[in-house]
């Protein structure tokens, strides 16, 4: 006879058992690289440039490279992203051109990264003439992330409820008012969110630096946006691969600091996305 | 005074006919009525008067709606100043999630280059006032409008709406997610309010027909059956099918 019971304990147990699995190489990840890591971190780590071809001194310029990298992205993707999700979200009607460029959009969010990199090596690098730069890298970086920033701001535009839109333009408001004063206000917490998660990856991302800004050593700040950058994956990837005899405690560091600044991104989204939605009474 | 009138108003969804050949006269300073099954198209019509419709897809209109001497479904009509003028009350209560003066002053903050904090002041009293809701909310002005009750959410709504001074208010169902209490009181609001505005409400409530209106219509599948005013429409219908509407012989 069958035991109802027994196979429901093992499907429970299955079931736990895959979610288990989830969770045991994030947090072993997480774990490694703390305790390898941790121990290399020091206040000259953080602010020395590297010394003794990458095998001593500190990690300086790589985090300000990335950071301006990944301001860069965003100074770039930002307004054109929301701009565009504004269009889809409150202007756009169904048909065959706006059904193309949804598609794209999701389509380039499935772009792999390394061919984000080829492409802003032949577009910004080359064909532009920007040479390998901060601005360069900034801006293929900047198209990786258009998709993420896209979505999420569409989504949370239309997550506005549709109610305040007919209140609003009931009043005689037009309708660009209604988007300015009403639709934006209640979007910005998940526009923010979605762009700080694009923000994330972009640090992230060793791909799309490669061959359009990453300086391979550097031990100097960038002075301009033409200048090239050391970058904190892009070093990871060097002092890991390329360069022998490396201390492991710097590589763990390295990549413990990286893991910070994502993980510190990704946080203060989250933080932003629950007071939001503590506030939100519709 | 006739305030709206349409004339072989027709709308389209698409291919489906909503409004058959309306024809209706609303007055000034009185409360009409518009009442009948669900679907019939009374909430369709109402939202012809302030253009609304306009919001939807595939929407077409033929005939004529004069409001003070002007047919407004002219397509060089500004909607911007129409809808100014026939403001709207939803059914469902639904002020913005800012303050309860900053709901007020909507409006006139769009409306309005520079305009000062003292006439904001004065625009937020006199509305709150005029829904009897001052007194109450002098003190909680800065207060978010979405921790008020229901009715007094639903009476912040038409204080806002008055804040940019229309001439018609339409009113969808505006007492149906209010308790018996609430309504009774917003029904005493409407008669204070009809003084200085032509009012037009829909309602699925015959008793609150009854008990607010002056004139009442009657619509059945996209037609105006009958119209007329309240006391006639009640005790006396004409159509046979008004009869069996208000005897409870409809849903």
């Amino acid at each position: 006879m069958r035991n109802p019971y027994r196979t429901q304990k093992i499907a429970f147990s299955l079931l736990f058992l895959a979610t288990l699995l989830i969770v045991v190489p994030v947090g072993l990840i997480v774990i490694v690289i703390i305790f390898k890591g941790f121990p290399a971190i020091n206040w000259q780590f953080l602010s020395d440039i590297p010394r003794q071809g990458m095998r001593s001194g500190g990690i300086f310029p790589a985090i300000i490279g990335t950071l301006y990298l990944v301001a860069g992205a965003i100074i770039f993707a930002l307004p054109i992203g929301l701009l565009a999700a504004i269009y889809l979200s409150e202007y756009s009607k169904e048909n065959v051109l706006n059904r193309i460029i949804r598609l794209a959009i999701i389509n380039l969010s499935g772009v792999p990264s390394v061919v984000y990199g080829l492409f802003g090596l032949a577009l910004f690098v080359v064909f532009f003439k920007f040479g390998a730069s901060i601005l360069a890298g900034s801006l293929t970086l900047g198209i990786m992330i258009l998709p993420v920033i896209i979505t999420t701001s569409r989504e949370a535009l239309e997550s506005v409820p549709d109610s305040f839109r007919e209140v609003s333009l009931s009043l005689g408001v037009s309708k660009w008012q209604t988007i300015r004063h009403i639709v934006l206000p209640n979007a910005i917490p998940g526009i923010l969110t979605g762009t700080i998660l694009g923000l994330g990856r972009a640090a992230g991302e060793t791909a799309p630096i490669l061959f359009t800004v990453a300086a391979f050593y550097l031990p100097r700040l960038p002075k301009s946006i033409f200048d090239q950058a050391m970058a904190l994956p892009y070093h990871l990837y060097v002092i890991s691969t390329q360069v022998p005899n490396v201390d492991e405690k710097i590589r763990y560091g390295t990549a413990l600091v990286l893991l910070a600044l994502v993980l510190f991104m990704n946080l203060v989204a989250i933080i932003i996305r629950y007071q939001f939605r503590r506030r939100k009474k519709w | 005074m006739k305030k709206i009138e349409t004339k072989n108003l027709k709308l389209w969804y698409g291919k489906f006919q909503a409004l058959k050949s309306v024809n209706s006269a609303f007055t000034a300073n009185r409360i009409t009525a518009i009442i009948g099954p669900s679907g019939c198209g009374k909430s369709t019509l109402l939202r012809v008067f302030n253009r609304m419709n306009d919001l939807i897809e595939g929407i077409r209109t033929e005939g004529e709606v004069v409001i003070d001497n002007e047919n407004i479904l002219d397509s060089k009509t500004d909607l911007v100043v129409l809808r100014k003028k026939v403001g709207m009350v939803f059914q469902r209560p639904n002020p913005f999630p800012l303050s309860i003066y900053e709901n007020i002053v909507f409006g006139e903050k769009i409306h309005v280059d520079h305009v000062s904090k003292e006439s904001l002041d004065e625009i937020v009293e006199r509305s709150l006032k005029d829904v009897l809701l001052w007194d109450e909310l002098k003190d909680r002005l800065k207060e978010p409008a979405l921790r008020l009750s229901l009715e007094q959410k639903q009476r912040l709504c038409i204080a806002r709406l008055i804040a940019v001074k229309p001439d018609v208010l339409l009113m969808d169902e505006p007492c149906s997610t209010l308790d018996p209490q609430s309504t009774s009181r917003v029904e005493e609001l409407m008669r204070e309010l009809k003084n200085k505005y032509t009012i037009i409400i829909v309602t699925h409530n015959m008793q609150q027909a009854a008990r607010v209106s002056d004139d009442t219509g009657f619509m059945l599948l996209g037609e105006l059956i009958e119209f007329g005013q309240t006391h006639n429409i009640f005790t006396a219908p004409k159509d046979k099918r008004t009869e069996d509407y208000i005897t409870g012989r409809y849903g």
